[in-house]
């Protein structure tokens, strides 16, 4: 409020001098300048209906390395794509595959493979939606502050493995760093946990992927 | 992979998000605060004066980011933008939508999962709306039983009550194809693709704007070419989301 009324009262000076001497001039012609005076000057442009562009969507790529329950672990690589709702919720879909190594059931047999190199191809997808916490600014150096963000991923999906579908339950963390407005780096864990009875008797497999990605956001 | 593939392509054939917020705007507040980021977590570095002409220059959820007539970059919440006037001096229209006004927004995509005769399922699925009760829907289901792994493509018509309110319940009438795949270890059987139809009801829940949860039951009759019909039911629940 301060500064409007002292670049109000500012910007009235030289119309209050040169006002000044010519002695009373009419109220209305007072009036006149006086609003004259108070609407700042605007630029009048031709614009066409004017569309803002929306960045809601982020979509990347992924690498790092998988452990698959009793398979080993191994690198693994992907595609993410988000969408962002709020700056809080964000729904996201990813496609991830990786190959399963030897159990160690197999490498001390020697001989006995469980499964094909064809069964050994795993790729999983997965729709989840995210949160983010703790959003707020990564130092570097003194002169750069990049935007950063905590977040949680949960989700549904499906993998398959050894010839199988298996619906899949995916649970993450991760962090989002902004070098621009719209180049992201990230780095989360996520745990893919299905129902696997490849080895003989059911039994629930928690199958745990470390990534670091790259997105742009359109 | 199919339903992931299928959602992209949603995503991606979804026509651009066209608001009507004006390129210049002029602070009208006592000032108008420019912070770092897109998020309520950035802190605030900068202020335009009141009666300053400001950039937009583009939008991030809530958040749109401005640059001053210093060059000074920064995010401005959608509230705060609303309090800027146009050149013409009217308030900005900022693009809010109200709960239940989907016709503004025609355009929805989501997932749900749940279960689908005993197994587990997993569903993609994009809609537009008619009208703010009458909407298509298009749908890729995957399905994985301990028997069978179904596939699902359908349509439906969804008609909702009451859209205005935060909790709507809805109806729904279905049409697509199934296939099935048996499991491996069952032997001489062999993957069918069969005509499905299907009669449901559901409620959707506004959790913000633009994000919708949503529940629904759905009673499938699958036309197999047995003598006798399949009826499945269905549970599930999930997510929307709109553009």
């Amino acid at each position: 409020m301060e500064s409007r009324l002292h670049v109000l009262l500012l910007s009235a000076l030289p119309w209050l001098l040169l006002a000044g001497p010519s002695g009373a001039a009419d109220d209305s012609d007072d009036d006149d300048r006086q609003l004259s005076v108070i609407q700042p000057e605007l630029e009048r442009r031709e614009i066409d209906p004017p569309a803002i562009d929306s960045e809601d969507f982020e979509l990347g790529v992924f690498g790092g390395v998988m452990s698959i329950e009793d398979f080993g672990s191994n690198t693994v690589t992907g595609l993410r794509f988000s969408y962002h709702v709020t700056e809080s919720f964000f729904g996201e879909a990813a496609y991830g595959r990786t190959d399963a190594g030897k159990t160690s059931y197999e490498i001390l047999s020697g001989a006995a493979n469980l499964l094909t190199d064809e069964q050994r191809e795993y790729s999983y997808y997965s729709l989840s939606i995210g949160y983010n916490v703790l959003p707020g600014e990564l130092f570097v150096g003194r002169r750069r502050a990049l935007g950063a963000a905590l977040y949680f991923v949960a989700g549904v999906g499906n993998t398959s493995f050894a010839g199988e579908d298996q619906f899949t339950l995916n649970f993450g963390a991760g962090a989002r760093v902004l070098f621009t407005d719209w180049l992201a780096a990230h780095i989360d864990v996520r745990d893919q946990v299905f129902d696997s009875d490849l080895l003989g008797e059911s039994k629930t497999t928690h199958n745990i992927g470390l990534h670091i990605g790259l997105t742009g956001f359109f | 992979m199919r339903a992931a593939i299928a959602l992209l392509l949603l995503f991606t054939a979804l026509p651009g998000f066209a608001g009507k917020t004006p390129r210049i705007v002029t602070v009208a507040e006592n000032y108008l605060e420019l912070r770092t980021g897109p998020g309520r977590g950035y802190p605030v570095f900068h202020t335009a004066e009141s009666g300053e002409t400001v950039e937009v220059l583009k939008q991030r959820t809530g958040w749109y980011k401005v640059r001053t007539r210093r060059d000074i970059d920064g995010w401005v919440s959608r509230a705060d933008l609303a309090k800027t006037r146009e050149t013409d001096g009217e308030l900005v229209q900022v693009d809010v939508i109200e709960l239940g006004d989907v016709v503004e927004h025609r355009w929805r995509a989501g997932f749900s999962t749940g279960d689908f005769g005993g197994a587990n399922v997993l569903t993609v699925l994009g809609g537009y709306n008619f009208t703010n009760n009458l909407s298509i829907e298009l749908s890729f289901a995957q399905a994985t039983g301990p028997f069978a792994e179904n596939v699902l493509a359908t349509a439906s018509l969804v008609h909702q009550f009451v859209p205005e309110r935060r909790l709507t319940p809805f109806f729904s009438l279905t049409g697509g194809l199934v296939r099935t795949d048996p499991s491996a270890t069952l032997v001489q059987t062999e993957d069918r693709t069969d005509q499905v139809a299907a009669a449901g009801a559901g409620v959707r829940a506004w959790i913000t704007r633009r994000f919708v949860f949503r529940a629904e039951y759905r009673n499938y009759v699958v036309f197999t070419s047995r003598d006798d019909n399949q009826e499945i039911d269905e549970w599930k629940a999930g997510f929307t989301f709109f553009f």
